[in-house]
Formats: C-alpha cells, structure tokens, sequence
C-alpha cells in the first residue's frame, strides 16, 4: 500500500522516450533570411519580390548615409570574405566530423542498451529454466520416497531373518535335548537288559549252549562239504 | 484561437493593439516571454542533428545591427556629404 495521497502516473510521461531531433534546421537563405520571409512575400510579389525589398532598402540606406561607410565597413568586408571562403572550404569536413562524433556517441549508447537487453534476456531464459527444473520436483521427491521405503523393507526383512533364526536356535535346542534325551535312555536301557542278560546266562547254560552250536556246525560242515 | 494565446507571427495587423493589451508587462511576463522567444528560436536553428551556419550567423548579424543602431549617434558624425 502506497501511503500518497495524490494521483500517480496521470499525464503522459514527458522524459522518456525523449521526441528525437529534428534533422535539419529551419531553412536559412544566404545564412542570413529566413525562408518564411521569402514565402511571406511570394503571393504578393513572386519570386524577385524580396530581392528587390533588399536592393532597395540597401540603396535607401546608402544615400541617406542612415548607414556609413567608414573604416568598419572595410573590416567587416574583409572578415566577412575571409569568414565566407572558410566555410565554404571547410563547411563539409567538419559536419562530416562532427556527424562522426554523434555517431560514436549514439552507437556507444545503443551498445549499452543491446547489451543490458542481451543480459537480460539469458537471465530471463535461465528464470525460464528453473522453472522448467522446479517441474521435476515430484520425480525426484518419488524417487526419495522410494529409497526411503526399500530402505524400510530392507530393514524389516532383516528383522524377520534375525527373528526367525533366533526362535529356530531356540526349537532346535529343544529338539537336540529331546533327542539326546531319548538316545540316552535307549543307551542306557540296552545296558541294562545287555547286562542282565549277561548276568542271567548261568555256566550251565552256557555249556549247554557250546554244545549246541557244535552239533549245529558240525552238520553244517556235512552239507558244506558237498558244495566245496 | 482566443487572442491572448496566439503567437505574435499569428496576430493580424489590426488586432495587434489589442494582442498588446493582453500581453503580460510583469518582470516575470517579460522574462517568460523572452525565454519562450529564445527556446523556439534555439529549438529551429540550433538545436538540430545537422545544423548549419544560419543559426549563428543570424544571432551575429542580430548583433551587428543591434550594435549600430546603439552607436548611430556617433557614426552619424562621420557622415561624407551633409544634405541627402
């Protein structure tokens, strides 16, 4: 908010951009009469009209001696041909000079203003391209979004395998137990009957036993015998 | 347009003393009215991209008169015949 109380921006700008030069100047004959004059007095008197007004009045001023002829007009005669033949001679060259001059002026100044257009323009450009960048914001957040997610996933799995592995340590111990266990009583049961057994088998039996496997492998040896 | 504000090339002969009326003989008014006449006459012959002699030459030839008419009364004395 604009703390002003008056109007802004009512006239027309008046500074810039500045009405150019004109490119010559009002027409001046024989450097000394304007154009208008001559014009002023054509309807009336054509083309000699004014020519003939200045003979005139040139004589009337003579013969009256309202103008003198002294000294000074010697030196005004003599400076104005010098003056005169200067001008003639040199006029061109140095409007030629001049007009460089301006020219060199106003190409420096265009140059500027080419060049603060120039910059201008890459930086509008460059604006543009950001722009253009700021549009690809959401890809690169999804991209994030997604590492960040198999990140998560990653994670998790490897719990689980942790999870898993450790309650699998634990069932196995149970089972190994459980194994051993049961592997131990066999063991020991086997033992045990082995050794009653041992322990029961009185000498008596024992020689009867002898007796009976050298009955069984004597007539073994008779049926062998054949097959040899 | 209404009198007072036409230019003085504009003004008819027989209008003239009454165009003198209207104008403004104020100190100010006078140097307002030289400063316009100065600023016209500078924009058209001197204040150009090719100008010429006839901007100065004018003012010169301005001044020439100006100072001859000052000095008449002297200049009148070296007169070469004294009836015309």
């Amino acid at each position: 908010v604009l703390h002003t109380r008056r109007p802004l921006h009512t006239t027309q700008q008046r500074l810039a951009p500045l009405p150019p030069l004109p490119e010559k100047g009002g027409e001046v004959r024989y450097g000394l009469v304007p154009e208008e004059f001559f014009q002023f007095l054509y309807p009336k008197t054509g083309v000699t009209g004014p020519y003939m007004l200045g003979t005139g009045l040139l004589l009337y001023f003579l013969s009256k001696e309202i103008y003198v002829i002294n000294h000074e007009t010697v030196a005004a005669v003599c400076i104005l041909s010098v003056i005169i033949y200067g001008i003639k001679k040199y006029g061109s060259d140095v409007a030629a000079f001049a007009d460089k001059l301006n020219e060199e002026k106003v190409a420096k100044a265009l140059a500027v203003k080419n060049e603060a257009i120039k910059d201008l323009e890459t930086a509008v450009e460059q604006e543009k391209k950001e722009q253009w960048r700021v549009e690809g914001r959401s890809y690169l957040f999804d991209a994030k979004r997604n590492n960040i997610a198999m990140l998560l996933e990653t994670n998790y799995r490897e719990r689980l395998l942790t999870v898993y592995n450790e309650v699998k340590k634990r069932l196995d111990y149970q089972v190994a137990m459980q194994n051993l266990k049961r592997q131990k009583e066999q063991d020991h049961m086997i033992q045990w009957v082995e050794k009653n057994v041992v322990q029961s088998i009185t000498p008596q039996q024992q020689k009867d036993s002898i007796a009976k496997c050298i009955l069984d492998l004597k007539a073994l040896s008779k049926s062998a015998q054949a097959a040899v | 347009g209404p009198l007072s504000e036409r230019r003085l090339m504009d003004v008819k002969l027989g209008e003239l003393p009454m165009w003198l009326a209207t104008c403004d003989f104020s100190p100010q008014g006078l140097l307002g009215g030289v400063q316009k006449a100065w600023s016209s006459y500078y924009d058209k012959y001197i204040n150009v991209k090719r100008g010429g002699p006839a901007g100065i030459s004018m003012l010169l030839a301005g001044y020439c008169l100006l100072s001859y008419s000052w000095n008449y009364q002297h200049i009148k004395c070296h007169r070469w015949r004294k009836y015309h």
